[in-house]
């Protein structure tokens, strides 16, 4: 698991915000949370979540030509993605049991692709482009942190997090182009910190 | 999530069975998942006080895993499909 981010330094960010908006995370109210986005803020995470909609709903299985089946979730799919990052978003539901993971995944999968992208559209029906202030529910801000921590595993799949991870490191120069997506890594970690505080 | 639970014939799983080994629904350790949102996570779920959320976070964080939760198969399997939709790598196994 990873302890989390601290703000980052404004000298990092200033492609990505405003002096005046910056990461001051979210915040807890009388009903829900608020947070402030800045445009290009609101355009990275609604790109990235948009990224994350396309792989879950693309290539999926052929649900089951039972209507009954296909009604309560069951699809055909038994294999586990072949995509690593679809590969943790949809991972297995037993370890050691090949025939009982199928099982599992016939029963599970379809439903959990339809409640990834669920969250994902709150999200994005929830932030606008322009960015500016989001008032959320507890139910948006729950919407707002799974679909937040889906785009953070699957960049953490393409940028090969690893236990040691501790962002930023010297393979990593600012020419090559794994830093802003770490950079961008590092900051949802920070902005899902702060929604969990004021959730809590 | 939105799909209920789903009638599984599990033959195989006998009453006694179940009072002596339990199925048990585990959580591994993955290096993205924030400590904060996971202990956040077995609160919601399971509805744990915050000590003992915090405590089997960090048994997931220093050990590589934790059991979460103990009790019928199909109980198990409805947690793994619910911390699944929360991003976190839980499983279910038989109690060992």
């Amino acid at each position: 698991m990873s302890p989390g981010q601290q703000p980052p330094e404004p000298s990092d960010h200033e492609d990505l915000t405003q002096p005046e908006d910056l990461m001051a995370g979210f915040r807890p109210t009388s009903d829900g949370v608020t947070a402030r986005f800045a445009r290009p803020e609101a355009a990275i995470i609604r790109d990235l979540v948009g990224q994350v909609v396309e792989l879950v709903v693309a290539d999926i299985p052929a649900p089951d030509p039972d209507e009954l089946a296909a009604m309560v979730g069951i699809s055909d799919s038994t294999e586990v993605p072949d995509d690593p990052v679809l590969a943790r978003l949809l991972p297995d539901g037993y370890r050691d049991d090949p025939e009982a993971a199928q099982e599992f995944r016939r029963f599970t999968e379809s439903g959990l692709r339809s409640a990834k992208v669920e969250s994902a559209q709150m999200l994005l029906h929830t932030l606008p482009a322009s960015g500016g202030k989001v008032r959320l529910s507890s139910d948006q801000a729950e919407a707002w942190l799974r679909s937040i921590n889906d785009v953070r595993l699957a960049l953490g799949v393409r940028l090969g997090v690893t236990d040691d991870f501790d962002g930023l490191n010297e393979d990593v120069g600012p020419d090559d182009p794994r830093h802003a997506y770490i950079q961008v890594y590092q900051w949802l970690a920070f902005l899902q910190e702060s929604l969990v505080a004021a959730l809590s | 999530m939105s799909v209920a639970p789903v009638e599984v014939t599990r033959a195989e799983t006998d009453e006694e069975t179940i009072v002596d080994r339990p199925w048990i629904t585990i959580v591994w350790n993955d290096p993205v998942n924030l400590m904060d949102y996971v202990t956040y996570v077995f609160q919601r779920v399971f509805g744990y006080p915050k000590p003992k959320a915090e405590k089997l976070m960090l048994d997931v964080h220093h050990k590589g895993k934790a059991v979460v939760a103990a009790g019928a198969r199909e109980a198990m399997e409805r947690n793994a499909e619910t911390l699944h939709g929360y991003g976190l790598w839980a499983t279910v196994s038989h109690d060992t």
